[in-house]
């Protein structure tokens, strides 16, 4: 019982630092002046003060990290690549590639007020191939990307996933197929974005196709091809109306959320 | 004073001249005449190349985004690869019809060649086995020669450009059962895209339906 009560009314710096106090006779601090030997000493203590945080943090348990949602937003064109033809409101026509990216930064601002991380392929009149676009979306890890495109033709929302084939998910993956092994989570995106837009009162149509920038997507990935919305009196709404671009990204973003509070995402 | 002898010379010159003449005119009379005389007054019968053959076209839809099947008579030649030029010839003429429900110019002049050759063909497989019949059933791969002006002029668009692919795959294989594969060049030459979307690079499968663009209900989607 003796030594015991010792040892433990000891300070916690011979336990928190044995070292330091079986290395100090060597020192010869015994040999000095008390001064500076109380010098040294609180030096010692100032010492085991500083590493003791160190220890603290390393015993904690590391906090499990929280799943970050990601959705990569890739507007077609660009650069010399103008895309198609549009007609906008005022009755000029413009390039393919100037609404997608004023659609783009419109739902890029409306996922980030909503705590949503967004990754963009293209911010301005810039060229990208179609792998270089592949590329971005598969270093981001994102939970959805979509591929925004524009047309004159058609009416309403087209939806469009790969027609590739379902596959297992492999290590190695070809990088021409790689969108085979997210097929079906890319169907559920698909039926979210879906409903939200038919839930905003769009015609929405979907539809599987072959899409370089999409198949080799490691990520749900959908592209969405934007069309005149016809009204049931005859009257089309333009795609440069501002109202109709500002109802479309409302609903995707709309859709955005719901596929984020889906259980399944990993 | 003209000399006697002289114009009895040219009294003779001139009578011969008038009785050339008059021989030249009758013997243009008579070629004229052996020349409507062998001439057939009946109307002649525009040449006829091929039978006449009921086809199938699948055509496509921008409205719904779908492909819907219509049945005409064409004449269509024996020769499978002619056949599916033939086919495919007038699918496109009536898209560039003014009232086409999927607007593409261009007209039959879009197909330059339409090539079938045996699926999977390898020196092995290329040895001739089974009867005539069978070699013709076996699964064919159709290769559809475009022209880069119809490329050039088509409509930029994700569903424009893959309803027309596909009306040309099922098209291809509703005329051409064994043709159970597609793939596309234009102008001779492999290409990226048709007209900046649909990938051309890739062999589309004639047989597969779930390919075929089709307007989904709201919601139906899971």
């Amino acid at each position: 019982m003796g030594p015991a009560p010792q040892r433990g009314t000891q300070s916690g710096l011979r336990h928190g630092c044995p070292m330091l106090t079986t290395v100090a006779p060597s020192l010869g601090w015994e040999g000095t002046t008390p001064f500076k030997r109380t010098f040294m000493r609180l030096l010692q203590i100032v010492a085991i003060i500083a590493i003791l945080p160190i220890f603290a943090t390393a015993q904690q348990a590391p906090p499990a990290p929280a799943p970050r949602f990601v959705v990569v937003l890739d507007a077609a064109h660009g650069g010399d690549d103008a895309g198609g033809t549009i007609s906008t409101q005022s009755g000029q026509s413009g390039p393919e590639k100037a609404y997608t990216l004023a659609l783009s930064v419109r739902l890029r601002s409306l996922l980030a007020a909503r705590g949503i991380s967004v990754v963009t392929t293209r911010e301005a009149d810039t060229a990208l191939d179609a792998q270089h676009r592949a590329e971005i979306a598969n270093h981001a890890q994102a939970q959805a990307c979509l591929s925004l495109h524009a047309s004159a033709s058609g009416s309403g929302i087209h939806l469009f996933l790969s027609s590739l084939p379902p596959a297992q998910a492999t290590r190695f993956m070809p990088w021409k197929t790689a969108q085979a092994a997210y097929i079906d989570r890319s169907v559920a995106l698909a039926g979210v974005l879906n409903s939200a837009l038919a839930h905003a009162g769009m015609k929405v149509s979907l539809e599987r196709t072959a899409i370089v920038s999409i198949d080799s997507m490691t990520c749900p990935a959908i592209a969405i091809e934007v069309a005149p919305e016809s009204k049931p009196g005859g009257d089309t709404i333009g795609l440069g109306d501002p109202g109709y671009q500002a109802k479309v990204a409302t609903a995707i973003a709309a859709g955005i959320l719901q596929w984020r509070a889906e259980p399944r995402l990993p | 004073m003209i000399p006697r002898y002289q114009l009895v010379l040219l009294s003779l010159l001139l009578a011969a001249s008038v009785a050339m003449s008059a021989v030249l005119w009758h013997l243009r009379d008579r070629a004229h005449q052996r020349l409507l005389a062998g001439e057939v007054s009946t109307p002649t019968q525009a040449p006829q190349v091929a039978p006449v053959e009921q086809a199938t076209l699948l055509v496509a839809n921008d409205e719904d985004g779908s492909l819907q099947a219509r049945v005409l008579s064409l004449p269509l030649p024996p020769s499978s690869g002619e056949r599916a030029r033939a086919v495919l010839g007038k699918l496109m003429d009536l898209y560039a019809a003014q009232d086409s429900s999927h607007p593409v110019p261009g007209g039959a002049a879009a197909i330059a060649q339409v090539f079938l050759l045996p699926e999977g063909q390898t020196p092995k497989s290329s040895a001739p086995h089974g009867t005539a019949k069978d070699q013709q059933n076996a699964a064919q791969l159709a290769v559809v020669n475009l022209t880069s002006a119809f490329a050039a002029s088509h409509p930029s668009g994700i569903q424009a450009e893959s309803l027309t692919l596909l009306s040309i795959c099922a098209t291809l294989h509703a005329n051409l059962p064994q043709v159970t594969e597609v793939r596309f060049l234009v102008d001779g030459q492999p290409r990226e895209t048709l007209a900046g979307h649909a990938d051309l690079t890739r062999t589309y499968l004639a047989a597969d339906l779930s390919s075929v663009g089709t307007t989904v209900p709201a919601g139906s989607v899971q």
